[in-house]
């Protein structure tokens, strides 16, 4: 004799454990603000096409690229990093692999970011 | 809990392929290359931390015929992601789920992507010379 009821059950399973709304919401708040930073980084990106390191440390420190180029480096790893958990979930079915998958994504992540904003942070100041 | 041998979402291998399943499976494909991406982003900047003579290297590796077919993906592949991303948006405010609409901006991502490639990789070729 069950005396849970179905919903009883699956509560606080699958995506809700971790709240599936917050993780969907970041996802897309990071996906809005990428849009306009990715295009200017593209248009950046080409015209550093073949450029020497004087001309990229003029970019990199140029008039507010270090704080779009920060903001752009936070996005990308925080939407990769959720996407690939995302992803993770629906195919590492193995519950240790899964565990250990999404810990090195999301550390990996952080770790990348955090070097990339202090390279920023170098180029810009000098050093 | 067990689940048996039932197939798991998202259905790959079971499932009729046609231009909305196709998109959406390259949406993840290409986020999964993105990543990659953030990655070489991420050498690049760092490169220039190294000096002149690393940023130099760095500079003539992603200038390589494999650098540049490697950043032509992944340019291919921002477009895409991009595009079809503000789809996603779309849908999440409840607009386009009619099958014409579905396919229509479905196409249109498809032209984006490709057309901007095409047109970001003529500019740089422009500036940089050959």
């Amino acid at each position: 004799m069950e005396y849970r009821s179905s919903l009883g059950r699956v509560r606080g399973l699958g995506n809700s454990k971790e709240g599936g709304i917050g993780h969907w919401w970041a996802e897309r708040l990071a996906a809005v603000a990428l849009v306009p930073l990715t295009l200017w980084f593209i248009y950046s990106a080409v015209l550093m096409t073949g450029a020497d390191i004087v001309q990229f440390k003029a970019w990199v420190g140029a008039y507010g690229n270090p704080v779009l180029l920060i903001l752009f480096t936070i996005a990308v790893y925080h939407h990769g990093q959720m996407g690939m958990t995302v992803i993770i979930e629906d195919y590492v079915h193995n519950e240790a692999a899964n565990l250990i998958a999404i810990v090195l994504v999301k550390l990996g992540a952080f770790f990348s970011a955090t070097y990339t904003i202090f390279c920023i942070a170098r180029l810009t100041f000098g050093g | 809990m067990a689940s048996g041998d039932r197939p798991l979402s998202p259905h790959l291998q079971v499932y009729r392929p046609q231009i909305t399943s196709f998109l959406s499976i390259v949406h993840r494909l290409t986020g999964v290359a993105l990543v990659g991406g953030a990655l070489i982003f991420t050498y690049w900047i760092s490169s220039a931390t190294y000096g002149p003579e690393v940023f130099k290297q760095a500079q003539s590796i992603l200038g390589s015929w494999f650098g540049r077919l490697v950043l032509l993906g992944m340019t291919f592949a921002l477009y895409y992601h991009l595009a079809n991303g503000i789809r996603h948006m779309a849908w999440d405010i409840g607009w386009g789920y009619e099958m014409p609409k579905l396919r229509l901006t479905g196409w249109l991502v498809v032209l984006f992507s490709g057309g901007m490639t095409v047109l970001t990789f003529a500019v740089a070729y422009a500036i940089a010379g050959a």
